[in-house]
């Protein structure tokens, strides 16, 4: 299992210079890729542009959506997207994309968020067609980015196995990982999908004096929308080196590919202990 | 703190006494409705865990409940004139009177304080508490009161049940199964000490009203059980206590708290009677709530805790009795099955247990329905040895062909390499009957050149002795689509070919539109198929499975999604089942060995072909000749709404097999040999499809 990082895109009082060299320290860190969060409707940074900065100041590190809420953005300017960003980073990208969970979303950018699962999966028949027919460039090559879906239902999971190279996890203790990836690779199999969906899941820690705290804050405020549910999230923080390495083994052992583990305090501090923990 | 709980029973005792315990400068007060010696219901069960959960509580209730406890190891099967029993599942029993009164003294002991016989009319009347605890059961005023919050959703089940107590004498955990003219009865009774049990008899609504209990007061309900279960009673009387027909209900809540409220036990949740007792979840309520309160400085926050802990050990808890419930509602489906076969489906009813624990828990039982299930896959069920293989090794007749096992392996688009795998079937991937057939370029035509190939591969199968079986279909208007690697369902962008259907409708937004079949198309394809069948014959492939699933042409035909014709093939299921019947025939004619038939047994989707249908579809299909049926679920329409819950297949396997008579391959997420071994010897499949 490789494990990732997450910009700290959602963050409050992250700026240019800090998101650059959180990148750039990640890079040249244990990490496989960088993630990024979407909202519309929250004080963040926009995922295609955040990663587009983390790409411009790194070679190596692969940039990851986790995800983009697709049936927000017009499906062919979505694709343009992802096959500049996948072309300029040199094939780094993997596009993460699912409908959201967030109704104020849809709310604020003026889309109906009734019917989004069925526009979503439109727009997943027609994405890689995008990438490949040619006339909307850049070229891109081996098929476009690595695709991947979340969400939790029996429509999300078709679509994933349908369309996509893998799937995203939204996040929970190992054991809801380890029951959803069962249910993926059985989803995708009964749809006569050759081989075995990528897995990926995802975490959020906070390490050092004073960030448990900050970090709850943190989430209770992100996932402030999911009602009294932000309190059990904001419990599932990872606060403590134990923690977080019990943690990267109960996934590993749940059949994940690739965990990636989100700041919920800004310092690059907390990449620096993050590192100490995972080496 | 000052503490209000509303409702004197375990749930609510419990808690008031170890609040207290945590802090006895805390005010805890319990109100109660009824008196102190009122209890309706007769015993409790716990598991060994939940003891050790009470013992960590509270040592001195848990020495007094220990004192006062029936245990036992057996589970008890009367069933056709029979007693299975099965050993090894650990429970424990106690009289609810006595639990409550041993709960009452206790908190008496510690200065809890205990007001019976008032009865509440509003939440506010304790509005000075800083915490009030509703644990006054899945009616109580508390959870009323918070209704809007609490987002209750309440299932009312269809059978009817009704609790007695019993003077029986019982060693065993007890199910009763006895069918007399007015339909099928059953008991649930278990020990709550040495002269005393609880016995519920439950039954399909339409047999209790033709057995007139519907009018019956409760001497002549009493009556009317005694007599049909005086075998079992052997001169023992049941007993009653407010006992009256009920539905049984499910609660669930989205939430258990709001402000400075809370609920536990019954007034948060309920799971159905057929897995266990209320009592024991209420209790670790009780035992999580007091901890989290321990745990927190913030009242919000415990309560949270609280939920977070207990509401996934719940829901886990309801699932497996939804499970169980859904049995014994069906059970008239398993009356028939032989007696060995009959107690292990019931013991892996929840599927909480399965066979490894089930031989875990008693390896004698598991090996008897072992010898039982080889012997009778042999054709001499007298004859059973002590020593079988487990029912996954057993062989399977499947028409004239005799399959080494009931494990079957599906390649894909490598046949050769389940040469040497084991299993007793191997299916082919899709094999399309005609050029415009295929779902992709890359689906094979059964053309000469692909028989020639797969005679081949049929040898070396054979060689290893495993029986081949050919997929054979038409995709219809899920054609033209791009090679599997690529995606399921992407249409080709160039080079797709003309696509046909029952009616005018593309599989995706963006698919080919199909061009609906004339008369000539299905008298053609008929002819297809069976000259089809006819050259299967020199490939040496030992079954043909006819693909009537998954959205392809014969499935299109069948659901009333996709097949929307006015003329003899469109309308109702017999006009729909035309054409499927027609091909069906003429490869029956021409093909003698075994004949598998692939149905959606369900689209997914409201207005589509359910499972009821289904049923309908495998029964002619039995009438026309096929042999066995595999169901597999969805994918009729793209747009469908699947619920991929574990072993998504078997549910529909298990009612075709068991109530349309038909043998059945099952799949769906059987990934473990323990997945097949559990299904097979429980009777829900014939043969079991293993993926990865």
């Amino acid at each position: 299992m490789k494990i990732g990082v997450g910009l700290p895109t959602t963050i409050s009082g992250v700026d240019g210079a800090l998101l650059t060299e959180w990148a750039r320290r990640a890079e040249a860190g244990p990490f496989n890729s960088l993630g990024v969060l979407d909202r519309v409707a929250y004080q963040n940074y926009e995922p295609f542009v955040a990663l587009s900065a983390a790409a411009a100041v790194t070679r190596r590190i692969r940039l990851a959506t986790m995800i983009v809420i697709a049936p927000l953005r017009n499906t062919v300017l979505l694709g343009k997207q992802a096959a500049s960003l996948d072309a300029l980073s040199a094939g780094r990208l993997t596009l993460g994309l699912a409908v959201g969970a967030r109704g104020e979303d849809y709310e604020v950018a003026r889309i109906e968020s009734r019917g989004r699962g069925r526009r979503f999966a439109e727009q997943l028949e027609e994405i890689r067609d995008i990438w490949e027919d040619g006339r909307v460039g850049p070229k891109v090559t081996g098929g476009g980015p690595q695709l991947l879906v979340g969400g939790s239902s029996g429509e999300a999971l078709a679509r994933m196995a349908r369309y996509a190279d893998g799937y995203m996890h939204g996040g929970g203790p190992p054991r809801a990982f380890g029951a959803a990836a069962t249910r993926a690779r059985a989803v995708w199999s009964d749809l006569g999908r050759p081989g075995q969906p990528a897995m990926w899941g995802m975490g959020y820690f906070a390490l050092g004096e004073g960030t448990t705290e900050t970090g709850a804050e943190y989430l209770r405020h992100y996932y402030a929308f999911t009602g009294p549910f932000a309190e059990k999230i904001a419990a599932g923080n990872l606060t403590s080196p134990g923690a977080i390495a019990d943690f990267i083994r109960g996934y590993e052992d749940a059949g994940c590919d690739e965990l990636v583990l989100f700041p919920t305090s800004a310092g690059i501090d907390q990449l620096e202990r993050l590192v100490d923990v995972i080496h | 703190m000052r503490y209000a709980v509303l409702g004197g029973g375990p749930a609510g005792l419990y808690f008031a006494l170890l609040a207290k315990k945590a802090n006895p400068s805390d005010e805890v007060l319990v109100v109660e409705r009824n008196p102190p010696e009122a209890t309706f219901g007769w015993g409790v069960v716990f598991s060994e865990e939940t003891l050790g959960a009470l013992r960590d509580a509270d040592y001195e209730t848990y020495n007094e409940i220990g004192e006062n406890f029936a245990r036992w190891n057996a589970i008890d099967i009367y069933y056709r004139g029979t007693r299975i029993r099965s050993r090894g599942h650990v429970f424990t029993g106690i009289s609810r009177k006595v639990l409550l009164s041993i709960l009452q003294r206790r908190c008496r002991q510690l200065g809890v304080r205990l007001e019976f016989e008032r009865d509440v009319r509003d939440v506010a009347e304790f509005e000075y508490a800083d915490l009030i605890v509703g644990a006054d059961g899945i009616n109580g005023l508390v959870r009323r009161t918070y209704a809007e919050s609490f987002k209750p959703t309440v299932a009312v089940h269809p059978t009817k049940y009704v609790w007695f107590g019993s003077d029986l004498p019982l060693d065993a955990f007890t199910f009763i199964f006895r069918r007399n003219e007015h339909g099928l009865f059953q008991v649930h009774a278990y020990p709550f000490d040495a002269h005393m049990c609880t016995f519920i008899v439950e039954c399909p609504e339409d047999a209790w009203r033709r057995a007139g209990l519907e009018s019956a007061d409760e001497a002549q309900s009493i009556a009317y059980c005694e007599e049909l279960f005086a075998p079992e009673l052997r001169g023992s009387r049941l007993m009653s206590n407010r006992s009256l027909w009920m539905n049984f209900q499910t609660l669930k809540q989205e939430s258990w708290h709001h402000g400075k409220v809370v609920v536990l036990g019954d007034a948060a949740h309920t799971a159905h009677f057929s897995i266990g007792s209320g009592t024991k979840l209420a209790m670790e309520d009780s035992i999580a709530l007091v901890d989290a309160l321990r745990r927190h400085q913030g009242l919000a926050a415990a309560l949270n805790d609280y939920e977070m802990e207990r509401q996934p050990v719940v829901e886990r808890f309801q699932d497996a009795a939804l499970e169980s419930s859904n049995y014994f509602e069906q059970v008239g489906r398993y009356d028939g099955f032989e007696p060995r076969q009959f107690a292990f489906n019931l013991l892996t009813r929840s599927r909480r247990i399965t066979y490894i624990n089930l031989t875990q828990r008693d390896p004698d039982f598991v090996r008897s329905v072992d010898s039982w299930f080889a012997a009778a896959a042999a054709g001499s069920p007298d004859g059973a040895r002590r020593l079988s293989s487990p029912p996954m090794f057993a062989p399977f007749r499947l028409g004239a062909l005799t399959l080494s096992n009931r494990v079957a392996l599906a390649p894909g688009a490598d046949l050769g390499a389940a040469a040497c795998s084991g299993a007793g079937l191997v299916l082919t991937e899709f094999i399309s009957v005609t050029q415009e057939g295929r779902i992709t370029p890359e689906t094979p035509v059964f053309d000469r050149g692909f028989q020639d190939v797969l005679r081949s591969s049929v040898e070396r199968i054979h060689q290893a002795g495993s029986a081949v079986a050919l997929q054979l279909g038409h995709a219809g208007r899920r054609g033209a689509m791009r090679p599997r690697l690529q995606g399921i369902d992407r249409p080709l962008l160039r080079g797709g070919w003309k696509l046909m259907a029952p009616s005018s409708i593309a599989y995706t937004p963006h698919a080919a539109l199909p061009r609906e079949m004339t008369a000539r198309d299905i008298e053609h394809l008929v002819n297809v198929f069976e000259t089809a069948a006819r050259a299967a014959a020199a490939t040496g492939v030992d079954a043909i499975e006819l693909n009537m699933a998954h959205g392809y042409l014969l499935a299109s035909f069948i659901s009333p999604l996709t097949n929307l014709r006015r003329d003899a093939f469109g309308g109702p299921l017999p006009n729909r089942m035309r054409f499927p019947l027609l091909v069906l025939d003429a490869v029956r004619a021409a093909w003698e060995r075994a004949l598998i038939v692939r149905i959606s047994a369900s689209d997914w989707m409201p207005g589509g072909l359910d499972l009821d249908e289904a049923l309908e579809v495998a029964r002619l299909l039995k009438s026309q000749g096929a042999d066995a049926v595999h169901p597999v679920m969805g994918q009729t329409v793209w747009e469908s709404r699947p619920d991929y819950r574990r072993l998504f297949g078997i549910a529909a396997s298990d009612r075709i097999r068991n109530e349309a008579h038909i043998p059945t391959l099952a799949s769906g997420g059987i990934t473990t040999n323990d997945d097949a071994n559990t299904v097979l010897a429980a009777g829900r499949a014939d043969l079991c499809l293993l993926t990865d």
